[in-house]
Formats: structure tokens, C-alpha cells, sequence
């Protein structure tokens, strides 16, 4: 069956094929990714099989997604565009596209339509939230916590974080204001819906700061995601945030006695954006390779290798099991309904302003 | 040196001689005749010349690649033309408006920022410039982003009224003819026709198309139209690769239109042609009866925060091409409309940052000189082969990762880790005083001074080798104590080592990075982690610039302290 699908997809890629790829394609591409299990998952579902389909394509993989932006711009200045395809979070879209150094598309010309026929720019929804991006897998920043050390009566909600009575200990936080300040707000009594509104207020900031003050000396701020399951698993700490992958590869793979606190976990997404300035060959060689490593299989694949949610909405029935566990990995998704009953989306927009402001005020608040 | 050349030498012969026969003495020559001065500049100058020669390559290779990467990238610390680049017009007629009036500018000013806002728009600048006046005023960035997407209505207003009188205005023809110099029309049709030639016959054709003129005499009547039309022109070509011929301008053109009209009179517009006073002068004739909408109302209604004047005086006082803002910025001062005042409290952070990497780096100095000095000592003291296994010792983590390195300070340091388990298995500590090692000050000294030792030992060690072992032992047999012998006669003969690793440790730890972002927690981090943080994630270069540059400037003071106090001379590496 999933031989079957695989095949029929290919060849609708195939058949599509001829009236956008007449032109000449490079034989080499360069991808920006951000190394790791979630490249060798975007190796594994679809690098590599466009490579068998492409004899003689040589792919080259530069880890600098972190950077992305910065080099970009550095790029741009210089007149050398080097990469032709970069994988990037939504909010660096945003900032590549508003700087003019990210292509902008159109979702139903470059990209393929779902097997029902459903165009991309439905399939894929909301989450093109940028006209220059897109959209991959959905992830989250969520918090997991030792089995072990919570006693009797796991956390059951984002608030346990802040409540240093019921579980005593270390927590680690991401070194930088975004999600800190939103989770912090909430559980200081600030309705969901109001946070941003609240956050925008001197008060209101003031207000996030002081609740975090209540944990302040308790936690261990991380700036890699490596960080927090690294101190899970070594018990400096009882809980802590970081990318739900990220945790599902600690307690899945390595099996250490670490749960999963999906509360309040915060939707963030990752995708591609194509540069601006790249050569006719080079752009017919990305679009043919992204028409391909989006279309509704080749998303699904990749949550074979890891549990991020696949990006389209035709391909969550077709999520199967882990390539190597064997578990099924629906219930793993951040966007598994079990999951995802209390949630929030980091609101690009309003970062987009307030970013500069509050990482000045956050940095200044983690030094005194 | 020139003095002795004049004694010796084959010229100084005929000088010699002229003077023995009690002649005047005029310049002395060399054999070819020329006054030997000269020849023996001009020899000298050759042999400089070849040096330079030699050394060329290099020193270009430094100047291309180290130099001048260096110079541009500190430059952006005080350069900030984006604005008035982005904004040519506003930041002129922003000039003469007041900051303390408490109103938005009046209606010349929105104009002209309506003109520049849509052609940065269709440039895809408009965001970039957003991005560059959020750093000095929050909730910038997205008032320019959103309101990009609607500026090219702001005047539709007069479009459909200037339609609706003479329906020719929708025309793209109609304003070729009005406003495009016939030279123009006519070199540009030519450029057309070649390309299209060279397309049909596949060749590459790189001629540069010419850009749109303004026909001479229209900008007298019609500036602003004249302006905004040309750049709405010059943009459909460049940015587009659209023939303005078949265009239909923007709606601020219509606008401008509108603005030019009501002040023209029937006069000036018949200076313009009988064709072009068919057409304009009814619209001229018919602009006193439109219906108007204030730009201040097109503006507050696309986003309310136009109203506030802080974000005019923002661009205002971010005008110039030359900002000392971001100097001020790195050290918590900030530039505002009135002048110059500090940050608010809670973003002071860069003076603190800055105070605590001099100190944290003055502690590793010492730390790693009270550590590398008695190994060195013991190296330099020791038979050659012992010493050069010992030696290997002291390099061995040298040629392991800076990361390994770090993280492997993490596991022996951390709460549940080795020295920790060790001090409470011993029965030091209590299994819930656990002390805290890792993650702030002492820890990223702690991994410092260990990843530095080798560039303290490595001096020490050469300079202590050259010591002869003679001396102290002549200091004793003189009767000295080891103490006086050590003190007195071997110490101060390696204070030139001492010197060397303590400017190499103290310069490299100054600007260190990683390992204080792994394990400096938030009381262990340097200005360089801000610097890193403000390149790749902030994107706010003139901001990290200004920072390197303060940065530099201190340790060439240092430098130059350092040098007043003990002497480069006394710095020596082996």
C-alpha cells in the first residue's frame, strides 16, 4: 500500500514533470539545514531518494541554520549567493523575506497539490505565514521532566515549572525571552488569549519578569537544544524545556526516565525559503527538488525519523511507525489531538517588534 | 651613515683630490658622474623597493582579506545611510519640522514620505529600514512592514476622481506622453527591439536599458509629480523589467498630481505644450472642487501609530548619514530626539558587561600565571627528555576540541557531577548542599584558565630555558637563600615571559566566546557573547560593531599602558 503511494506520487511528480523542468537544471545544490537527527531525517525522506531519481546530482549540506539570516545578509552584501535552499524557523523567514534576501512564491505553482487534488495553498493552510516560506514540519518548545524526581503527582500543567514547593529543584529555561515571558504571564492569571495584549504593557512585562524572579535562582538557561536533555538525563535538573524532538529521542531512543509535559507547549514551525539572486539553472534545479521534498508522502516520510508533525494536512493520515523503533509515531506529534489540547502559537508578528526591546530587557534582568 | 660614505668608497676619492688641489668643494661624485647622494639613494630606494616587492604578496593578502574586512565591518558602527537613502525625500522635509509640536509633520512631509515609502515598498527596502528603526523604537518595524503593503493606495482617492473627470488619466500612454522626455522614448524603444533581436537569435545581450527621463520643463510645474512619476518609471523598469509605457502609474502619482494642480496656474501649465494644457487644464481647473482626505487620516488609518510623534522624530533624529547612536548604545546611553540621556535602568547592560570581562579576564591572567609558572619552571628544570614528555602534557588538551574540552568541565563540575559525588561520598558535603560550580563566574574561569594554560606555560617555558642555571647557582655560592636566589637573580631574568603569556592569555580571554556561552550561566558571560548574539541573531551589526570597536580600543590601551609600564622590549617569547 505504502509502496503503492510512493509510486503513484513519484510519477505524478514525473508527469508534471515536463512542462516546468524543460529548462536545464545545475547538477549540484547546496542545503542549509541544521544538522543533526532533523537533517539526517530530511536525508533519509527525501535528499536521498531525489538523489536516485537524479543520477549525477551532487547535494552538499552546510549545518548553519542557526546563522542563516546572518549569513545570508552577508551573502546578499558581498554579491555571492552560495546556498540554494535553507532551512529556517517561520520567524527567520519573516526576516529573510522582509529583507528581500528570501524568494517569494506561489504556493500552487511551486509546490505539489495533495492526492486528492487539494491545492498546496489549502493543504499547507495557515502555516505559510510568510510569502517567502515553506512550511516543512511543525515542532514545539515544550518541557519535559524526570520520572524519577517529581514523587507521586507528575506535573500535570506549565505552571509546575513556577511552583518550586511541589517540585523542588532545578528547571532549565531557554536563554532568551520568547516563551519564557508568554509562559510566565499565563501562569501568573493572564488569560491565553490575552498574553500578547498584556506583554505589550511596561506593567505587563514587569509583571512576566517578577514571576520568573520566583524561579530565577532555580534555573539553568540553555542557548542549545542539546542543552536540556543533556541536564535531564544527568538529573541536574527536574524539568526542563526544549524542542520536542529533541525529548522524544531522550526518552524513545535513550530510554532515560524522562516524561513529556505537553501543556502550553508552544507551535513553532520550520521550512524552506529559497534566496533571492540565484542563477535560472540553480532555481529550475531547488524548485523541481522542493515540488518533490514537499509533496504529501515525502512529508510524511520524515516523521518515520522524528516527531515533528509533517506540515501538510494530507499527510497526517499517512504518519506511520518510527523506521527503527517500530513505535507508531502519531501519538508522539506535537499536533496529536492528545497532545495538543492546550496550546499556544508564538505570534511572529508581535516578536518581530518587541524582540529587540525585551532580549535587551531580558539580558539586563539575567545579569543583575 | 651618509658621512662615512663620503670618506670611503671610490668617490671619495675624486672629492679627495678636488680638494687637495684647493678647488671648491662641490658635491662629491660618484664614478658615473651623478652627485653620490643621489646614487646612493637611488640604490637605497631599489633595495626598498624590492623588499616591498618581496613582501607584496602578503601584505596585499593581509590588507584584502584581514584589513580591510576589519575597517568596513567597525565602519558600520557610526555609518547609518540606510535612512536617508531609503527616505531621500522625508529626511529633507523632516528637516524643518519640530519633534516637541506633539503633532504628526504636516502634509509636505507625509507626502513626501508616501512617495518614498512606496517606492521603498516595490524595492523591498522599506521592511530592512523597519527593522533598522526597531532597535531605537520598539513596534517600528511592523508599522512600516504593514503599512508597505498599503501605501500604493494612499491617493486612490484622487485617482478615481481625476479618472472619473478625464478618463485618459488611466492610461499609461496618457502620461508617457505627458511626462517622458521623447530622446528617452525613442533610445529606449531602440533598446527593446535589440533585446528582443538578441532573444530571437539566442545571443546574450547585457546592454543596460536607459532609465527613464523626465521631459525638461515638467519637474518646473509639476515636482512632485515630475519626482514620483520618474521613480514610479525608473522602478517599473529596474525592479520589474516592465516597460513604464504600459503602466498605470501608483496611486501616490495621482496624488502628487493632485498637489502640483492646486498650486499651478493656468500659466504655468500652458508653458507645458498645447497637448499637455488640453489635459491638464480642466484637472487643473476641477482640483479646487475634489473631495480630499487629509494624508494624516490616510496614515493613522492604515496604523494608528503614525499619530504618535515619536516615531517622526525617531526618523528625524536617525537621519543623518553618520549616527554616533550605536556608540551610545554600547554604553548604555541612548540617542533621543532632545539629545543624549541614558538607557532606562532595566537595559543597562553593556557597561557591566564590558566591567566584567576586564575583570574575569584579569583573573584568569593571574590564575594562569600562578598555575603556568611553576609547571614551567619545573619544565625548563628538568632533563630534556622528561621535560619533552612532560611537555606533550601541557599540549595534549591544546590539540583537543575547544568543545570537548568545555563540556568535559561541565560533567566533572555540574551538581550531580564527578567532583560534587566525590565531595559528598567523602562526606564534605551534604547531598542537598551540593555546591554550585558550574553555569556562573567561577566555572568560566575555572574552563578558561584551563584552556589557556598552554599559551601562559609555552613563553614562560622558552624564556626560563635561556636562563642560564649558572647564575643562581653563582647568586648562592655568594651566600644568597634559595628564596633571594629565586627572588632576586632568576625571577626578574623571566618577567619577559611572564609578560608575553600574560598579554597572549589576557587578549585572547578579552575576546573569548564559546566557552563562556557554555558555561558562564548568566553571571559568566562576556561582551563577546553580546557581540555573537547581536551579528547572527538580532542583526544588529552597527550595534555589535560599535562594541568590537570599543572592545579594540580598550586592549590597545592596555597595550599601550603596558608598554608605558613594564616595556614592550620586556616581552619575549623565547
Amino acid at each position: 500500500m505504502k509502496l503503492k503511494s510512493i509510486l503513484l506520487a513519484t510519477g505524478a511528480a514525473l508527469v508534471a514533470a515536463p512542462a516546468s523542468f524543460a529548462q536545464d537544471m545545475t547538477d549540484s545544490m547546496t542545503l542549509v539545514s541544521w544538522g543533526g537527527a532533523y537533517q539526517q531525517s530530511q536525508i533519509n525522506a527525501y535528499a536521498d531518494p531525489y538523489k536516485e531519481m537524479h543520477e549525477g546530482l551532487e547535494v552538499v549540506w552546510d549545518e548553519s541554520s542557526n546563522e542563516a539570516v546572518a549569513k545570508l545578509r552577508a551573502m546578499n552584501e558581498a554579491g555571492n549567493i552560495t546556498w540554494d535552499l535553507v532551512d529556517v524557523v517561520a520567524s527567520d523567514a519573516m526576516r529573510l523575506c522582509d529583507e528581500g534576501l528570501a524568494m517569494e512564491y506561489d504556493p500552487d505553482e511551486l509546490l505539489a497539490p495533495a492526492p486528492d487534488g487539494t491545492p498546496a495553498s489549502e493543504d499547507f493552510g495557515d502555516l505559510i505565514v510568510s510569502d517567502c516560506f515553506i512550511p516543512q514540519i511543525v515542532y514545539s518548545t515544550t518541557f519535559g521532566y524526570r520520572t524519577d524526581m517529581v514523587g507521586d503527582t507528575p506535573p500535570s500543567t506549565v505552571c509546575d515549572v513556577f511552583d518550586l514547593e511541589a517540585y523542588p529543584g532545578k528547571r532549565s529555561l531557554e536563554k532568551r525571552p520568547i516563551n519564557n515571558m508568554e509562559w510566565a504571564l499565563y501562569c501568573d492569571g493572564v488569560a491565553k488569549e490575552d498574553i500578547y495584549d498584556v506583554l505589550e504593557t511596561e506593567e505587563g512585562q514587569d509583571r512576566a519578569f517578577a514571576k520568573l524572579d520566583e524561579i530565577k535562582d532555580q534555573v539553568v538557561w540553555w542557548s542549545a537544544g542539546a542543552d536540556t536533555p543533556q541536564l535531564l538525563a544527568d538529573g541536574e535538573v527536574v524539568i526542563g524545556s526544549t524542542y520536542n524532538g529533541r525529548l522524544f529521542s531522550l526518552i524513545e531512543e535513550q530510554d532515560q526516565p524522562v516524561a513529556m509535559l505537553w501543556d502550553m507547549q508552544v507551535f513553532d514551525l520550520d521550512g524552506w525559503i529559497i534566496p533571492t539572486g540565484l542563477s535560472d539553472e540553480a532555481l529550475a534545479r531547488v524548485k523541481d527538488f522542493v515540488n518533490f521534498a514537499t509533496d504529501t508522502q515525502r512529508l510524511a516520510d520524515q516523521a518515520k525519523y522524528i516527531s515533528y508533525g509533517p506540515a501538510r494536512a494530507s499527510s497526517a493520515p499517512l504518519v506511520g511507525e518510527h523506521a527503527e523503533l517500530g513505535i507508531k509515531m502519531a501519538p508522539h506529534m506535537p499536533t496529536d489531538p492528545a497532545n495538543a489540547s492546550n496550546t499556544l502559537l508564538y505570534n511572529y508578528e508581535w516578536w518581530a517588534d518587541y524582540r529587540d526591546d525585551l532580549d535587551a530587557k531580558f539580558q539586563a534582568w539575567l545579569a543583575q | 651613515m651618509t658621512d662615512l660614505a663620503t670618506e670611503a668608497g671610490p668617490a671619495g676619492r675624486s672629492a679627495r683630490s678636488g680638494s687637495a688641489e684647493g678647488e671648491e668643494t662641490g658635491p662629491v661624485l660618484a664614478a658615473d658622474g651623478r652627485p653620490l647622494k643621489q646614487s646612493l639613494r637611488r640604490a637605497l630606494r631599489a633595495e626598498k623597493l624590492r623588499a616591498l616587492a618581496l613582501i607584496a604578496p602578503l601584505l596585499i593578502f593581509i590588507l584584502v582579506t584581514f584589513i580591510a574586512p576589519i575597517a568596513d565591518m567597525l565602519f558600520r558602527s557610526v555609518e547609518n545611510e540606510i535612512v536617508s537613502e531609503t527616505l531621500p525625500r522625508t529626511t529633507v522635509a523632516l528637516e524643518q519640522w519640530d519633534h516637541t509640536s506633539g503633532e504628526m509633520p504636516g502634509d509636505d512631509v507625509l507626502a513626501a514620505f508616501t512617495y518614498d515609502l512606496v517606492a521603498a515598498a516595490e524595492r523591498k527596502q522599506h521592511t530592512r529600514l523597519g527593522t533598522r528603526l526597531n532597535y531605537e523604537m520598539t513596534g517600528i518595524s511592523s508599522l512600516f512592514r504593514k503599512t508597505g503593503r498599503r501605501v500604493d493606495d494612499f491617493g486612490e482617492v484622487y485617482l478615481d476622481q481625476f479618472v472619473a473627470l478625464t478618463p485618459a488619466w488611466e492610461e499609461p500612454a496618457t502620461w508617457m506622453s505627458l511626462m517622458a522626455e521623447p530622446g528617452w522614448s525613442a533610445q529606449y524603444e531602440e533598446w527593446l527591439a535589440d533585446r528582443a533581436a538578441a532573444e530571437e537569435a539566442d545571443r546574450d545581450f547585457e546592454t543596460p536599458q536607459p532609465l527613464f527621463e523626465v521631459k525638461d520643463g515638467v519637474a518646473d510645474v509639476l515636482p512632485e509629480t515630475a519626482d514620483a512619476y520618474g521613480e514610479f518609471a525608473r522602478i517599473a523598469q529596474v525592479e520589474n523589467d516592465d516597460n513604464p509605457a504600459a503602466e498605470e502609474p501608483w496611486a501616490p502619482v495621482y496624488l502628487a498630481l493632485y498637489r502640483d494642480l492646486a498650486q499651478a496656474t493656468p500659466d504655468s501649465v500652458a508653458t507645458l505644450g498645447a497637448d499637455a494644457q488640453a489635459l491638464l487644464e480642466p484637472a487643473r481647473a476641477a482640483v479646487a472642487g475634489f473631495d480630499t482626505v487629509p494624508l494624516s487620516e490616510m496614515f493613522v488609518d492604515a496604523e494608528e501609530d503614525w499619530a504618535d510623534p515619536d516615531v517622526w522624530a525617531t526618523i528625524q533624529a536617525f537621519a543623518p548619514d553618520y549616527t554616533a547612536g550605536y556608540f551610545l548604545a554600547s554604553v548604555d546611553l541612548q540617542k533621543t530626539p532632545d539629545g543624549v540621556s541614558a538607557q532606562p535602568e532595566d537595559q543597562r547592560i553593556y557597561m557591566l558587561l564590558f566591567k566584567r570581562t576586564l575583570f574575569m579576564s584579569l583573573v584568569i591572567m593571574g590564575s594562569c600565571v600562578l598555575l603556568g609558572y611553576p609547571i614551567a619552571y619545573l619544565l625548563s628544570n628538568l632533563p630534556l627528555r622528561t621535560s619533552n614528555l612532560l611537555l606533550i602534557l601541557v599540549l595534549l588538551p591544546f590539540w583537543t576540541s575547544l568543545l570537548v574540552r568545555t563540556s568535559a568541565w561541565k560533567v566533572l563540575l555540574q551538581q550531580q557531577g564527578v567532583i560534587n559525588d566525590v565531595l559528598v561520598w567523602i562526606g564534605l558535603v551534604a547531598d542537598d548542599g551540593r555546591l554550585v560550580m558550574i553555569n556562573n563566574q567561577f566555572g568560566t574561569i575555572v574552563a578558561m584558565t584551563h584552556i589557556l594554560l598552554p599559551f601562559m606555560i609555552l613563553p614562560l617555558y622558552s624564556v626560563m630555558k635561556t636562563i642560564p642555571p649558572s647564575y643562581v647557582r653563582a647568586a648562592k655560592s655568594l651566600g644568597a637563600t634559595n628564596w633571594t636566589a629565586f627572588w632576586r637573580v632568576y625571577f626578574p631574568q623571566s618577567v619577559p615571559g611572564i609578560g608575553a603569556g600574560c598579554i597572549l592569555v589576557f587578549i585572547l580571554s578579552i575576546g573569548y566566546y564559546i566557552t563562556p556561552e557554555l558555561v558562564g550561566g548568566t553571571t559568566g558571560t562576556f561582551i563577546s557573547n553580546r557581540i555573537a548574539y547581536h551579528i547572527s541573531s538580532s542583526l544588529n551589526w552597527g550595534l555589535a560593531a560599535a562594541l568590537g570597536t570599543i572592545l579594540l580600543a580598550v586592549v590597545l590601551i592596555l597595550y599601550w599602558a603596558y608598554d608605558k609600564l613594564v616595556g614592550i622590549d620586556n616581552v619575549s617569547l623565547g
